[in-house]
């Protein structure tokens, strides 16, 4: 019966079905355009960034290393320009990176997956390793002839070659990303001479391989199935939201310019759409746009540039295919004009999601303003809680931790407050000179740790007291930490 | 499988499953994601030959690489002996009242101590060193013997009243009641002038009897006013610390019975270096005493065959 199915793919001999598909080859065809050239500078851009960040250099002093960008997992200490990062300010790196989810979000709302078309590393690699097929194998027909091509020794030779290209731009792709971790220029020096920590050997061929493999072969595929992104993005998007969209009741019925010319002469109805397939040749993740929005289609707008060129080239209005919503869509079809692109961007929806991630920058800004750059703490040795000494006065020890997170030594003075009569010792001091206060020099972006012991006379009361902090330089600044005194009769609480 | 066709809503082909009209959409998954599932089970196989994988009674297969969780841990251990090896060399070769002129060698000798410390020596001194009845308190500054470093040593690698060993530390007080020296009432006058000098009482008939009594007794060793003397490990009295206790009763019964405390000699159970170590451990508890200034170039030849006793 289903042998006389019209609706059977006709090359289906056996009528079984297959739950897995092949991949079908992308070709695309090299465009020119608006948006192309957008795509260009923000490829330039993001690959500018990624490349030259860890080379620029930031005079921190002697004391602090001279990366503008670093992140120190070793010393644990995140460089940013003017902005030191310590573990315990970790908040401001977990603001960011909310920063940047909410910030996507924004981005969605205001112009639809401009992420996914533009600057996703995924589509600025893929776009790369395309341009390098068109340098290599010429352009989309090209290609498809020599894919289809036997395996010749010269195809072979041409595979080699450009797989060899891949594997350079992977290797220097994979190679930068060490350079955020460690002093570049050492690094690079090291890495050249077999001296680096076998980790930047290890990390960079784990990322030269998915370069080379999610680049050169993987490419829309990643966007298809493997990016959570694009599923986020369908739920995201809504009747407001940019879309790439062909506006078929402009272009159908499709047909050639001839067919239309007749169309015309005889009263039927016609399209603007020619057919010319430019949209589907020029699309790198290999969709027909005209199918109406997809999980493939990442918006790079490549089709609205090939379109556009195709309309001018027979003389019809551009912009079959646009950046378009679908509520201008709805108001397009019946003849109305669209709602003006600033209250398309600039809805309800936007602005909060705006007022959002902005609070959260400001908020960040304002702590980063006011945070501390010194700080003591203090942890009580819990056994013994106290020490008798011979001549009936009592002791009790405690771990100081004295944080300098500036990039210069600071001399400070360590003072307690609260203990009657109580004098405070270092384990390098003898006990005799024990007194209230203690000179202290804090190295430079570190964390002094001292062995304080404070000493009460003999019939001291239990209680709680304080261990106080004070930078003695310009720029002075203080701390103090609480914690307890105990005695026989415990510790006043 | 004969109902394969293409779905008219979504232009999808169908599986050709159908049940009350209901019908699954075909949309096929890459083939390499199969290949890649393929691979893992690949990799899941050769995991298992190569690593312990399948239990059994009583272990699991061994792996052809021989590799295991113990051997991994015996090899990281010995990783981390190996990475220490070379400042203990250091440490051997240090004199241990010089550790303290490299900070860094001091730092590495007290935390091996600390270590070694919770192993050896936390049953009697407790866990933070701040011993019990009859353990000294390594806190304070308090010390039988003396409590610079090189002294703490000696007492460490000797041990108190080691058998077998010559230079141990020994006491030896009489028992003046059980020996019959003192009669039961002189003890207590004895307690009673003791704790006087250490402030715990005001002075009385008792004491006053007591105090002659000392000066005949006890004055060798623990000194005219019971300051204590530390060549024969005499406890100081006029002070608050009391290994025993300072009350009468606990006065009572180590004056009649005298008190004979022990500590292994550490240098015949552990390695020189780690007695070093613990050396260094005890004496940075916060009552460590400085090593006391040679005082002068004729007086050391006098003071070297003490210190080597």
């Amino acid at each position: 019966m289903n042998a006389h199915d019209p609706k059977l793919p006709r090359a289906d001999h056996s009528n079984q079905i297959s739950f897995y598909a092949k991949r079908k080859g992308v070709f695309p065809r090299k465009t020119d355009g608006t948006f192309r050239r957008f795509k260009w500078a923000v490829m330039i851009v993001c690959l500018a960034v990624y490349w030259g960040t860890p080379w620029i250099r930031w005079n921190r002093g002697p004391y602090a290393p001279d990366q503008a960008v670093l992140i120190d997992l070793a010393h644990r200490r995140f460089y940013m320009f003017d902005i030191e990062i310590w573990p315990h300010e970790f908040y401001f790196v977990a603001g960011l990176l909310i920063m940047a989810g909410v910030g996507l979000f924004l981005v969605t709302s205001a112009v639809g997956r401009a992420w996914c078309g533009y600057a996703c590393p995924q589509t600025v690699w893929t776009d790369l390793f395309q341009h390098v097929d068109r340098l290599i194998d010429g352009d989309r027909n090209a290609q498809i002839r020599l894919q289809n091509a036997p395996w010749t020794a010269s195809k072979l030779a041409r595979r080699v070659f450009k797989w060899g290209v891949y594997l350079g731009i992977s290797f220097l792709t994979g190679g930068a990303w060490i350079f955020y971790y460690a002093d570049a220029p050492t690094l690079q020096h090291a890495f050249w001479t077999g001296t680096a920590d076998p980790i930047a050997y290890t990390t960079t061929g784990v990322l030269t391989l998915t370069t080379f493999w999610l680049g050169g072969f993987m490419r829309e595929q990643v966007c298809v199935y493997m990016c959570p992104w694009p599923r986020i993005q369908t739920a995201m998007l809504d009747e407001k939201s940019l879309t790439v969209t062909y506006k078929h009741w402009r272009g159908e019925p499709r047909m050639s310019v001839k067919a239309a010319q007749k169309a015309q002469g005889s009263n039927q109805p016609f399209g603007d759409c020619i057919d010319c397939m430019q949209c589907v040749a020029v699309c790198p993740t290999g969709i027909d746009i005209r199918k109406g929005p997809q999980i493939g289609c990442i918006t790079c707008a490549l089709c609205i540039d090939a379109c556009d060129k195709a309309m001018k080239d027979v003389g019809r209005p551009r912009g079959l295919i646009d950046y378009c919503t679908l509520v201008d869509a709805n108001l397009e079809q019946h003849g109305q004009h669209d709602a003006p692109l600033l209250k398309t961007i600039f809805r309800p929806r936007t602005l909060v999601y705006f007022g959002v991630w902005a609070s959260i920058g400001v908020a960040m800004l304002f702590m980063l303003g006011q945070r501390t750059r010194i700080d003591v703490s203090v942890a009580k040795d819990r056994n013994p809680e106290y020490v008798m000494l011979s001549n009936g006065s009592l002791r009790n020890g405690f771990t100081v931790k004295l944080r300098n997170m500036e990039d210069r030594p600071r001399p400070m003075t360590l003072s307690i407050a609260g203990l009657p009569r109580g004098a405070i010792f270092t384990d390098d001091m003898e006990a005799e000179d024990a007194r209230p206060s203690l000179a202290v020099t804090v190295p430079a972006d570190e964390t002094r740790r001292l062995r304080v012991y404070a000493v009460a006379p003999r019939g001291a009361k239990p209680g709680e007291f304080l261990f106080q902090i004070k930078a003695n330089d310009r720029e002075g600044g203080q701390d103090s930490a609480h914690t307890t005194f105990t005695t026989p009769e415990g510790n006043g609480q | 499988m004969a109902n394969k066709r293409i779905d008219d809503a979504t232009g999808v082909e169908t599986v050709g499953h159908e049940w009350d009209g209901i019908e699954e959409l075909n949309n096929p998954l890459p083939r390499w994601w199969l290949w890649t599932f393929y691979a893992t089970v690949v990799f899941a196989v050769g995991y298992c030959v190569v690593y312990p994988a399948i239990p059994g009674l009583h272990s699991a297969t061994a792996g052809t690489s021989g590799w295991t969780s113990r051997g991994a841990l015996a090899m990281d251990m010995n990783a981390a002996e190996a990475s220490r090896a070379g400042i203990r060399a250091v440490i051997d070769k240090t004199p241990v009242d010089q550790l303290a002129n490299d900070p860094r060698l001091l730092r590495a000798a007290i935390d091996g101590g600390a270590a070694a410390f919770k192993v050896n020596c936390v049953q009697c001194h407790g866990a933070g060193a701040a011993g019990a009845k009859g353990y000294p308190n390594l806190n304070d500054d308090d010390w039988l013997w003396g409590g610079d470093i090189a002294t703490i040593h000696q007492t460490l690698q000797h041990g108190i009243r080691q058998p077998g060993d010559d230079a141990t530390r020994t006491s030896q007080m009489p028992a003046f009641g059980r020996d019959g020296i003192l009669t039961a009432a002189q003890v207590q006058d004895v307690v009673s002038h003791v704790r006087v000098i250490s402030g715990q009482e005001k002075a009385s008939p008792s004491s006053q009897r007591g105090a002659a009594l000392f000066a005949q007794n006890c004055v060798v060793c623990h000194g005219a006013n019971g300051e204590g003397g530390r060549s024969v490990g005499a406890p100081r009295l006029n002070d608050a610390i009391w290994l025993y206790g300072g009350d009468r009763a606990a006065l009572t019964e180590t004056v009649a019975n005298a008190r004979y405390g022990v500590m292994p000699a550490w240098g015949s159970r552990l390695d020189p270096v780690t007695v070093k170590m613990l050396a260094a451990y005890v004496h940075a508890r916060g009552g460590g005493e400085a090593t006391p200034a040679p005082v002068a170039a004729d007086a050391a030849p006098a003071a070297a065959p003490a210190a080597a006793k």
